[in-house]
């Protein structure tokens, strides 16, 4: 008789899901670079939420009376511009744009390369041409590609954001395959079919999950990437138009200055270095703690 | 007589490689009856899990049934659309897998994934599905089943696990399950545990059972009827007893007695010598020849016929012809 209860005694495990996760977050937090970037993060995530509160200035009243005043000067800490604009204003208000492009670039990057990946690491016959269209897309120079879809589609913001989601496909659709066909051997999708469930379900239920370890690093190192091309696009005339305060419109306005009112290009420039190198960190330090979070095993 | 339920006639199974069409399963006959186990045995890669395989249709996608017919309650499971494949598997046949540690999805609950086939082919709601969930854990004999409905995989040991594999597998009363080797990754005291309960719970559900293996304890252990391959061909099968009783084809001897004795302290190990001819190995005559103490001309180069020992026993062999001549001394005595 085997149907007998076997004895062993087991305690209330409720909390098991958090626990995972709180897991991967210990080990995340033990990093110090990572408490650097998240902290950094977290600032830039504050300044974009809560920007009308923090700074009474609108970022595009002009006065020019108070133009390239110097950093520290009493009301406008970090100086002003050449039309007498607040620079900390404008900082603050460009944390809001670079985190919303960053965020669409990256999210509508996903979607698209999630399901290229998906499908072309499932099926083995839309593997080759999936993966041929992919490689065609990294033989273009990222920014150069961005350059060509904004031609195409007119300078905004909402086109940069476009430009840079369809940059980022190939490579998440390449780091989703390369999971795909590791996970797609594992018994376990073998025994889902063995109890008849349809392809799709198998593959957005049982394989992207078990994806999402690399597509997090991904998306987070993404981001970085994303504000800074951004910054790049809008630096060279193609996204944020005069006068939304970008931090890359602020330095390629600040350049005919940058002799005279230094600040105005130092300030913006070292905005977009620190987020750029938080995302960084962290995306770093997620690899790490999801890498030994992910092996479930004891 | 019982019915049949499992009718594989001259199955042949190849896959696609660099050197071409490869046969791994070269026309196997078998018949499960109904309430009936049928044990597959034979050394790693002679095609029996291929066979499973090619049965509930997830082969490989290099790999294809090219010949043959595979008749599940009078429909042939060859010829049926993915689709009809899709919603037979899981509700008419299911499968446990070697792998208890791996045959579970890490990222899900247990309940989850018990769930789901319960969702899918008895359309039930999720809180109908939860329910018949803890029913089936408990009949697997998991204690506190409501619990284990909320644990993910690696909570569980490699025991547990394998019993809710069956338990997801028996959830929506198959006709036939079919059980890759399900205790080879197993403890000892663990696998009789396990045997026990596939045992208990064929009977229970008045299932048949086909059981992939190459553990002949396992065999003694579960089986009604044996069959034995060797190098994608089936060449003996039998009645349990007639197997382990009155074994004809020498490689089935020679599986018998590599098998140690606990009993007999003088018992020595007899292995077979050499290994299992690569798929693409070509190999005239009998396939076993070159391995086969008493191959003799015949052997060499004509593939042997298939003769009745008694009603229920077969064997491809042509020692057989020999027995026939000289009275049945010499098979025996080999």
């Amino acid at each position: 008789m085997s149907t007998e209860v076997v004895t062993q005694q087991m305690p209330a495990h409720k909390k098991k899901k958090e626990f995972a996760l709180l897991k991967t977050w210990k080990r995340l937090i033990k990093n110090k670079m990572a408490i650097v970037g998240l902290v950094i993060i977290a600032l830039q995530l504050f300044m974009a939420l809560a920007a009308p509160a923090i700074v009474g200035v609108d970022p595009n009243k002009q006065n020019l009376e108070l133009s390239e005043l110097p950093i520290g000067t009493e009301g406008h800490w970090l100086g002003t511009d050449n039309y007498g604009r607040d620079i900390w204003s404008r900082i603050v208000y460009g944390a809001r744009i670079s985190l919303l492009v960053g965020i669409g670039a990256v999210s509508l990057g996903l979607v698209g390369g999630v399901i290229l990946g998906l499908l072309s690491g499932y099926y083995r016959r839309l593997d080759g041409i999936i993966m041929r269209f992919v490689d065609l897309m990294f033989a273009f120079p990222g920014i150069l590609l961005a350059m060509l879809v904004i031609a195409i589609l007119g300078t905004s913001l909402v086109n940069v954001v476009i430009a840079i989601s369809i940059w980022s496909i190939p490579t998440c659709a390449r780091i989703v395959r390369g999971s795909v066909l590791s996970i797609k051997k594992q018994e376990y999708i073998i025994a889902m079919k063995s109890l008849g469930a349809s392809d799709l379900r198998i593959m957005f239920k049982h394989v992207l999950p078990n994806c999402a370890a690399p597509i997090i690093v991904f998306a987070t190192m993404r981001m970085a990437t994303a504000i800074l091309s951004t910054a790049s696009l809008s630096f060279l005339g193609l996204g944020a138009q005069p006068p939304t305060p970008e931090w890359g419109a602020m330095i390629a306005a600040g350049q005919e200055y940058m002799w005279t009112s230094p600040h105005m290009i130092v300030v913006p420039g070292i905005a977009i270095m620190l987020v750029v190198f938080a995302f960084n960190v962290v995306g770093d330090a997620l690899r790490d703690a999801l890498d030994q979070g992910m092996s479930l095993d004891k | 007589m019982k019915d049949t339920v499992l009718e594989v006639t001259n199955l042949v199974t190849k896959f696609k490689s660099a050197d071409g069409l490869l046969p791994a399963v070269r026309g196997a006959s078998f018949s499960v009856k109904k309430g009936e186990t049928l044990c597959i045995v034979g050394e790693s890669g002679c095609g029996k899990s291929i066979t499973a395989l090619s049965i509930m249709g997830l082969l490989p996608s290099n790999g294809r049934i090219t010949d043959g017919s595979i008749s599940f309650n009078n429909k042939n499971l060859a010829s049926m659309s993915p689709k009809e494949m899709q919603k037979l598997r899981g509700n008419d046949v299911s499968m446990i897998f070697q792998e208890p540690m791996t045959a579970l999805n890490p990222v899900f609950t247990v309940g989850f994934q018990i769930r789901e086939p319960l969702m899918i082919h008895q359309k039930l709601s999720k809180k109908q599905a939860h329910a018949r969930g803890i029913e089936l854990l408990k009949m697997v004999g998991i204690p506190s089943p409501a619990e284990r409905m909320n644990q993910f995989p690696h909570e569980l040991s490699g025991g547990m696990r394998q019993r809710v594999m069956i338990a997801i597998a028996l959830s929506c009363n198959p006709s036939l399950l079919i059980a890759d080797e399900p205790t080879t990754a197993l403890d000892v005291t663990i696998q009789a545990q396990i045997i026990d309960l596939l045992n208990d719970l064929k009977e229970k559900l008045d299932m048949s059972m086909i059981m992939i293996t190459h553990d002949m304890g396992v065999v003694a252990e579960i089986a009604d009827r044996v069959i034995v391959m060797y190098a994608g061909e089936v060449i003996e099968e039998g009645r349990v007893e007639e197997i382990f009783e009155n074994p004809q084809h020498p490689y089935t001897k020679g599986l018998l007695s590599s098998v140690p004795n606990v009993d007999d302290p003088d018992f020595e190990l007899k292995p077979i010598a050499g290994s299992m001819p690569m798929l693409n190995e070509k190999i005239s005559g009998c396939r076993f020849h070159p391995r086969c103490p008493h191959a003799f001309d015949k052997c060499f180069s004509e593939s042997p016929k298939t003769f009745s020992v008694t009603d229920k026993q077969n064997v491809r062999c042509w020692l057989q012809e020999e027995v026939g001549q000289n009275g049945g001394r010499r098979a025996s005595s080999l």
